[in-house]
C-alpha cells in the first residue's frame, strides 16, 4: 500500500507542486522570522559587547523615569562631577573618567539639512581622547569650546571635512562649531553599528547635552590589571550608595542587547502573524488539491478497496502523501526562509546605516518549527479528503462515475453553526472582555464558518457573476464550468476571500480611525499655522523656543504657543505629560476660551482623566519629570480632552526638566483680519535656523497627524498580499486540475470547432468568475468585520465609519486581473491539448 | 469543386514513431466518399481503420498523401483553418457520446452552431429534433439521459450544422443492441432523407449492414470493398480476410 501511495505521489508530482508551494511560502515566513531575530540578536550582542569593551565598570545615576527601548527614549539623569573623584578613590580603580554621552546631537549637513540616522542614536559626547577601538583619521580632538570632532559616519553623511564650520542642534538651538577632527574605528569602520557621534569639549558637552555644567551622564572605570571588574563594581557600589546604578561593561552590554531583543521579538511576532495567515490560506489550497486528487483517483482507490485494502489503509495512503508533501515543502520553506532572513538582515543593516550584521545562522527553533508547522498544516488539511477517500465503495471501480453532486445541507448547517460561534466569540472579544486573542480566534472561526457557507452562496452568486460573460459561447461555457462543482469553487474562492477580507477589514478600521482623527483635529485645532517636522528616528524634531516669543510678537498673530512632551511619573504611574509656554494662548489657538496661564506648581488636566482618578480642581498630584526632583502640582483647571493636544499640562518652567528641553510643536492663531499670506512667510523666516521643522498651514499638520495610518495600511497590504498570492496559486491549481479532469470534454469542444483562443477564453472566464466571487465575498466579509471593530471602538475615539469604496472596487478589479493571470498556464495547457488524444483520454 | 465527392483520401500514409519503434498505420490508402452515401470502414484491431477516419476528419495529420473534405484540401491546413473546418464542414459521433455535462440536451445539440455564432434554421431544427425523437427530454442534462438518448443527442449535434460529412467512431459500441439499432436506423434515415454523408468505423457486421458500402482495411491497406452489404456478406468477407491473413 505504501509503495502504491508513493508511486502515485510521484506520478502526480507536478500537481502537488502548487499546493506544496503554499506550505513553502508559509513556512518561509516562519523560518525567516526565526532566522532574522536570531541573526539580529547576535548582531546586537556583538555590537554592544564591542561598544562596552572599553568599559570595565560604569556608574550612572538611577533614571528618574525608567523607560525601556520599546517604550521610548530613556532620559539619563546627570551625576555630579565630584562623583568622579569619589569613584577614582576606590581601591582597584585604575582610571575613572567623567563621560557625557547622550542621544540628540544633530549635525546640519553641507546641504543645510539635518543628518538623519534612521534608527541608531546621534550621540553628543565630551572628548576624552581615543581608546583602543578609536583611530584618529584626520586632525585632533576639540580643545576649545567652539570646536568639535565627529566620527567618520557623521563626516560622510553630512559631507563635511576638517576646517568646515558646522551647525549642530542639541538641547540648545543651532550653534556653529569648527570641525577640527574626524575619527574612525578599528578594521576601517566609520562607526560602531551606525551610531553617529559628535564630540565637544567637556564644558561644551555639559551645556549642549545636559543644559548645566559640572555634571556627567556616567563615570567610566578601568580597573587595575588583574582585578575582577565585578569585585571592583561591588566596592564602588558600596561607596556611592543606592541612588546610583553600578554595572560592569558586560552587564551593560547584556542589558542593552536584551532591550533590543525585546523590540525584535515584537518584529518576530508580526512575521509569525503573517505566517499564520499564509498557512491558514494555504490550508484551503491543500484541502482543495487533495479533494480533487481523491476525486480523480476514485477508481484507483476503489480498485484498492476491491483488492482488499481497508478503510484505514486508504486514509493512511492519503495522509502519507500529505506527510511527504508537507515534509518536502517544509524543507524548501526552511531554505527560502533562511534566504528571506538573510535578506531582511541585510536590509536592516543597510537601512540603519553601518550596522554590521552577524553571519546568518539557522537556529534549531527555526528548523523544528518549520518542519512541525509544514507537516502539521499539510496533514491536517488532508484529513477531510482522506476520510472522503475511505468512503469510496469498491463498486466504484466498476462504474464510470462522475463525481456526484452531494447535497450541501450538512456543510451549510455546520457552516452556519461555526459562523455563529465565530461571530459570538468576536462579539464577546470586542464588546465584552476586549481580549485580542478572543478577537483573533473569533475572526478565524468566522472565516471557517463563512468558508463552509460558501458553496451555498456560490450557486446564485457565481451564476449572477457569470451572466456578465455569457454573451459569448466560451464565456457561457466558462460560467457553467465555474458553477459545476460548488465545493471546489467555494474553497478556491474562500482562500481569496480570507486574504481580501483581512486587507479590507484592516483598511476599514484604519480609514475610520484616520477619518475620525482628522475630523476631530479639524474641529479642535483652530491654529492656522503649525510649526513642526517629520520624525524619522527615536528623537522628535524640535525648534528654538525663542521662536515662540518672536512669533507672538508678529503683527497679525493672535496667539502662539509651543508644546513640549515627555513621559513622567504622575503619582507614581508612568504617562505622557505636556508643557506649554503659555496655556492660555495654547487654549486660544485650540479654540478653547478660558484656561489660565499656569504658574509654578500649577497644572491643568483633562476632565476625562480627572474623572477617572476622582481628581478635581484643587487636587495635588506628585509628578516626577525625567530630570530634577519630584514636585507637587495643584490642579487649577480642567478641559475637554478631545479639544486640547494633551492630557496633562504643566507650567512653562517644567519643560526644563523634560528629557528634550526644546518645543516639538508650535501653534499659531491669526488675528482677525490677518491673512495667511502675510504671516506665514514671517513665521517661516523665524524657524529658518531650526532646520528640523517648518511652519505649515493647518491642513498639513492634520495630514501629518493621520499620515502614519497610510504607512501602516500600505505595510499591511503588502504583507497580506502574500496571502492573496497563495490564493492565486489556489486558483491556478484548481484550474489546472479541472483542465486535466475535463480533458475529454475539451477534446470534444475542439473537435466540434472551438478555436484555441476560444478555449483559452473559456478557461479564463472560469478563473475570473471564481476570483471575482472570492474577492466579492472578501470585500463584504472584510467590510463587515471592519465595521464591527469600528463600532466596538466607538468609545475609543473612532467615531466615523469609513468604507473604502475605491479600494474595495479596486480589489474586485484586481481579482478579475488575478483570474486572468491565474488562467494563463491552465488555458495554454487546455488550448494545446491534442484533440485526438483528448477525446480518447480516459 | 470535387463534384459529388464529400471526402477523399489520395495515397495516404501514416507512420508513427521512428526507426525501430516505427509503426506504419496506413500504407498508401486511397478512397473516396460520395455525397449522400453511408460508408463503413471495417477491419481487425490495428488495421488502421480509426487512423484513416482521424486523418479524413482532420483530427490527425498524414505523413504523406492528401485528404480533401468537399473541395478543400485538409492536409496542410493550420490549426485555425482546421478548427473552422471541423466546426462548419465536419460532424462527429463518438463511442463515448462526449456530451458536455454542464449543458442541456438542446444546448449540446446547438453547441457547434453556437461556437460558430450561427443561428439554427428553425425548420431544420424541427426536422432534426423530430427525427431523434427526444421530445420532452431536451431540457435534461446528459447525466439524466440513458446511453441511447445521449447518443441520439450526439447524432443530432452532428447533423445540426449539415456538415459535408459526419464521422462516426463505433457509435454503437457503448450501447445495447436495441439502442444501437435505433441509432443506426436514425443514421440510415438521415442519409436517405436528407442526403447526409456518413463515414462510420465499426467492427460489428450488423452495424455495417446499415451502410451502402463497406471498405475493409488490414495492415493499413484497403483489402476489399463491398457494396450494399448484408450482415452475412460482411461476415463472409471478414472470414475471407482472416484466411488471407
Amino acid at each position: 500500500m505504501l509503495r502504491a501511495t508513493l508511486k502515485s505521489l510521484l506520478a502526480r508530482k507536478l500537481r502537488l507542486v502548487l499546493s506544496g508551494l503554499a506550505v513553502v511560502l508559509g513556512v518561509m515566513f516562519v523560518a525567516g522570522a526565526f532566522v532574522t531575530t536570531d541573526t539580529l540578536g547576535r548582531t546586537f550582542d556583538k555590537l554592544f559587547a564591542e561598544g562596552y569593551s572599553q568599559t570595565d565598570v560604569a556608574v550612572m545615576a538611577k533614571p528618574k523615569v525608567a523607560v525601556s527601548e520599546m517604550e521610548g527614549e530613556q532620559v539619563l539623569t546627570p551625576l555630579p562631577a565630584s562623583l568622579v573623584d569619589q569613584v577614582a578613590a576606590v581601591p582597584g580603580v585604575a582610571k575613572a573618567t567623567g563621560v557625557i554621552s547622550d542621544d540628540g546631537a544633530r549635525v546640519i549637513g553641507s546641504d543645510g539639512k539635518v543628518v538623519t540616522s534612521y534608527g541608531p542614536p546621534r550621540i553628543g559626547m565630551n572628548w576624552v581622547g581615543t581608546d583602543d577601538l578609536m583611530q584618529m583619521r584626520q586632525g585632533r580632538g576639540p580643545e576649545k569650546d567652539n570646536e568639535i570632532a565627529v566620527n567618520e559616519a557623521v563626516a560622510k553623511a553630512a559631507g563635511i571635512k576638517v576646517g568646515d564650520r558646522v551647525g549642530v542642534l542639541t538641547q540648545l538651538p543651532k550653534k556653529t562649531f569648527t570641525l577640527v577632527g574626524v575619527w574612525g574605528y578599528t578594521e576601517g569602520r566609520d562607526s560602531i553599528g551606525g551610531v553617529q557621534e559628535v564630540a565637544f569639549t567637556t564644558p561644551q558637552a555639559q551645556r549642549s547635552m545636559l543644559g548645566q555644567t559640572g555634571v556627567f551622564t556616567q563615570v567610566t572605570v578601568r580597573v587595575d590589571k588583574g582585578r575582577e571588574p565585578s569585585a571592583v563594581r561591588d566596592q564602588i557600589a558600596a561607596r556611592v550608595g543606592g541612588s546610583y546604578d553600578v554595572k560592569t561593561g558586560e552587564q551593560l552590554a547584556a542589558d542593552s542587547a536584551a532591550q533590543f531583543k525585546e523590540a525584535l521579538s515584537f518584529f518576530n511576532n508580526i512575521l509569525l502573524g503573517f505566517a499564520g495567515v499564509a498557512l491558514f490560506v494555504g490550508t484551503f489550497l491543500i484541502l482543495n488539491t487533495f479533494s480533487i486528487i481523491v476525486a480523480q483517483r476514485t477508481r484507483e482507490l476503489a480498485l484498492m478497496r476491491a483488492l482488499g485494502a481497508g478503510r484505514r489503509q486508504v486514509i493512511n495512503s492519503v495522509l502519507v502523501e500529505a506527510l511527504v508533501i508537507g515534509l518536502i515543502a517544509a524543507v524548501f520553506g526552511l531554505g527560502a526562509g533562511v534566504g528571506v532572513g538573510a535578506l531582511l538582515v541585510t536590509l536592516f543593516g543597510s537601512m540603519s546605516g553601518g550596522l554590521d550584521p552577524a553571519p546568518v545562522g539557522v537556529p534549531l527553533a527555526a528548523i523544528l518549527s518549520s518542519l512541525i508547522v509544514g507537516v502539521v498544516v499539510t496533514v491536517v488539511a488532508a484529513v477531510l479528503p482522506a476520510l472522503r477517500a475511505s468512503r469510496i465503495s469498491p463498486i466504484a471501480a466498476m462504474q464510470d462515475v462522475a463525481t456526484p453532486d452531494r447535497p450541501l445541507t450538512k456543510v451549510t448547517v455546520t457552516g452556519a453553526i461555526i459562523g455563529a460561534a465565530g461571530a459570538t466569540m468576536l462579539g464577546i472579544g470586542l464588546y465584552g472582555t476586549s481580549s485580542l486573542w478572543l478577537i483573533l480566534a473569533g475572526v478565524l472561526v468566522t472565516f471557517i464558518g463563512i468558508a463552509l457557507l460558501t458553496p451555498l452562496i456560490s450557486k446564485p452568486v457565481v451564476a449572477g457573476l457569470g451572466r456578465l460573460f455569457s454573451w459569448s459561447v466560451p464565456g457561457r461555457l466558462g460560467r457553467l464550468n465555474s458553477g459545476r462543482n460548488p465545493r471546489r469553487t467555494a474553497i478556491t474562492a474562500a482562500a481569496l476571500m480570507v486574504g481580501i477580507a483581512l486587507v479590507t477589514g484592516v483598511t476599514v478600521v484604519m480609514d475610520s480611525a484616520k477619518q475620525s482623527i482628522a475630523a476631530q483635529a479639524e474641529n479642535t485645532v483652530k491654529a492656522e499655522i503649525v510649526i513642526g517636522g517629520d520624525q524619522n528616528g527615536p528623537r522628535p524634531p524640535t525648534f528654538d523656543d525663542a521662536v515662540l516669543a518672536k512669533t507672538a510678537a508678529l503683527p497679525g498673530v493672535r496667539a502662539a504657543a509651543g508644546l513640549w512632551n515627555d513621559q513622567a511619573l504622575v503619582n507614581g504611574e508612568r504617562t505622557y505629560v505636556d508643557s506649554t509656554d503659555n496655556l492660555a494662548k495654547m487654549a486660544d489657538a485650540f479654540g478653547q476660551a478660558s484656561l489660565p496661564v499656569l504658574k509654578n506648581g500649577q497644572m491643568a488636566v483633562s476632565q476625562q482623566e480627572a474623572a477617572e482618578h476622582s481628581w478635581a480642581v484643587g487636587s495635588v498630584l506628585r509628578i516626577q519629570l525625567p530630570r530634577g526632583e519630584e514636585h507637587n502640582y495643584t490642579i487649577v483647571a480642567t478641559y475637554d480632552e478631545d479639544a486640547m493636544p494633551g492630557t496633562y499640562f504643566l507650567p512653562a518652567a517644567a519643560s526644563k526638566e523634560f528629557g528634550i528641553t526644546q518645543p516639538m510643536l508650535g501653534f499659531v492663531r491669526l488675528a482677525d483680519g490677518a491673512t495667511m499670506a502675510q504671516v506665514l512667510p514671517q513665521v517661516k523666516a523665524l524657524v529658518a535656523d531650526s532646520p528640523e521643522v517648518n511652519a505649515t498651514d493647518r491642513s498639513s499638520y492634520i495630514n501629518q497627524q493621520v499620515g502614519t495610518f497610510d504607512t501602516v495600511i500600505t505595510m499591511i497590504q503588502v504583507l497580506l498580499g502574500l496571502a492573496i498570492l497563495i490564493a492565486v496559486l489556489g486558483v491556478i491549481n484548481t484550474l489546472a486540475l479541472s483542465v486535466l479532469e475535463r480533458t475529454r470534454e475539451l477534446g470534444l469542444l475542439r473537435a466540434v470547432g472551438l478555436g484555441r483562443a476560444q478555449t483559452m477564453r473559456m478557461v479564463t472566464v472560469e478563473a475570473v468568475v471564481i476570483s471575482v466571487f472570492g474577492a466579492l465575498l472578501g470585500v463584504i466579509v472584510g467590510a463587515g468585520l471592519g465595521s464591527a471593530v469600528v463600532q466596538a471602538l466607538d468609545g475609543e475615539g473612532i467615531t466615523d465609519l469609513v468604507l473604502p469604496w475605491t479600494q474595495m472596487a479596486l480589489y474586485l478589479g484586481l481579482a478579475a486581473l488575478v483570474g486572468v493571470l491565474a488562467a494563463v498556464l491552465p488555458s495554454i495547457k487546455a488550448a494545446r491539448l491534442n484533440v485526438l488524444a483528448a477525446i480518447a483520454h480516459d | 469543386m470535387m463534384g459529388t465527392k464529400a471526402a477523399r483520401a489520395d495515397d495516404v500514409w501514416k507512420v508513427y514513431g521512428k526507426e525501430e519503434a516505427r509503426v506504419v498505420a496506413l500504407r498508401g490508402v486511397s478512397a473516396s466518399f460520395e455525397r449522400g452515401r453511408f460508408t463503413a470502414i471495417m477491419g481487425p484491431s490495428g488495421s488502421g481503420k480509426s487512423t484513416l477516419m482521424h486523418c479524413l476528419a482532420g483530427l490527425d495529420t498524414v505523413t504523406r498523401g492528401t485528404v480533401h473534405i468537399g473541395g478543400t484540401e485538409v492536409t496542410g491546413l493550420n490549426d485555425k483553418a482546421l478548427t473552422r473546418l471541423r466546426r462548419d464542414r465536419v460532424g462527429f459521433i463518438f463511442q463515448q457520446f462526449n456530451l458536455l455535462p454542464t449543458l442541456t440536451a438542446a444546448e449540446n445539440i446547438l453547441l457547434p452552431l453556437d461556437i460558430a455564432g450561427k443561428k439554427p434554421d428553425p425548420q431544420w431544427w424541427d426536422t432534426v429534433i423530430g427525427t431523434v425523437g427526444l421530445g420532452d427530454r431536451l431540457g435534461h442534462r446528459p447525466s439524466q439521459l440513458s446511453g441511447g438518448q445521449q447518443q441520439r443527442v450526439a447524432c443530432a449535434r452532428a447533423l445540426m450544422s449539415r456538415p459535408d460529412v459526419i464521422f462516426a467512431d463505433e457509435p454503437t459500441g457503448n450501447l445495447d443492441s436495441k439502442a444501437g439499432a435505433e441509432i443506426l436506423a436514425f443514421l440510415r434515415s438521415s442519409v436517405m432523407e436528407h442526403g447526409q454523408t456518413i463515414v462510420m468505423v465499426t467492427h460489428d457486421p450488423v452495424a455495417a449492414s446499415y451502410t451502402d458500402r463497406v471498405i475493409f482495411l488490414a495492415d493499413g491497406e484497403i483489402v476489399a470493398e463491398l457494396d450494399n452489404p448484408t450482415p452475412e456478406s460482411v461476415l463472409e468477407q471478414m472470414k475471407a480476410g482472416e484466411v488471407l491473413v
